[in-house]
């Protein structure tokens, strides 16, 4: 078994998920800038995929990791649309 | 040991996630940004999914923020050109986001039941066993995000030439 699952509790990796997304929130919320506000977006993506790897490992399911291996490509069409579009 | 390691990074990433929504420069928010990828790729490490670790770096810190990066250095964005919000505002976005880490915190407190099952499979992330689950039980995702993709790109050629005809 791996060390991280005996002396990390899941609920660490649910806390700090759920702060990341939130600093995406106030970010999205206080920003003006296009551009900084996708990048808060990634932000938000990036604290969902953590917890969606952790439970992968956790249950050692490999479907979890398959989740953000799609939430990436979301990530990556998004980036390429938004250069198109403010440059 | 996993528990030092884990509070570092986490600290790191929460730290710099921070200082990337409150710093004025946009092309600081950009480098912040990268280094909080950074510690997040560091927890894939720690959680021993070693390929997303290393997609993550190559996907986020190589193609995605150097695209920020350019668009931010074409348009020469900077701290002067971004709008300022109002302090009421930023009390009022500080409140709500706040509201929904208590909502978050309130709603999960004690309430994740998971079981980890008593063999676990230290290889799970590894290239070899997610390589098999993707191209047998996600292939037909697979083949959408393949799509996804190829619209993504002719619609960011379409939009780049804004005065083609369809």
């Amino acid at each position: 078994m791996l060390d991280v699952i005996k002396s990390v509790p899941i609920e660490y990796y649910v806390w700090l998920s759920s702060l990341l997304f939130c600093i995406g929130v106030f970010g999205v919320l206080i920003r003006r800038n296009a551009i900084v506000v996708l990048m808060c977006i990634e932000l938000m993506l990036n604290a969902v995929n953590l917890l969606l790897a952790a439970f992968s490992t956790y249950l050692s399911d490999a479907q979890g990791q398959i989740m953000v291996f799609f939430i990436m490509v979301v990530a990556a069409a998004e980036a390429a649309w938004g250069w198109a579009f403010w440059s | 040991m996993s528990l030092t390691v884990f509070s570092i990074l986490g600290l790191a990433s929460v730290i710099f996630a921070l200082l990337m929504v409150l710093t004025k420069n946009p092309v600081r928010s950009v480098i912040f940004l990268i280094l909080t990828f950074f510690s997040i790729a560091g927890q894939y490490v720690l959680l021993n999914a070693q390929f997303l670790a290393v997609v993550h770096i190559i996907v986020y810190a190589g193609a995605v923020m150097v695209l920020f990066l350019f668009v931010l250095m074409l348009l020469n964005l900077n701290a002067e050109a971004e709008p300022r919000q109002t302090d009421r505002w930023k009390l009022g976005a500080a409140i709500a986001a706040g509201m929904l880490l208590v909502t978050f915190v309130g709603a999960l407190r004690g309430g994740i039941q998971i079981t980890v099952p008593a063999e676990t499979n230290p290889q799970v992330g590894l290239v070899q066993n997610l390589g098999k689950v993707l191209f047998t039980d996600f292939v037909v995702p697979f083949e959408i995000a393949g799509i996804l993709f190829l619209a993504a790109m002719v619609g960011a050629v379409l939009l780049a030439k804004r005065d083609v005809k369809i």
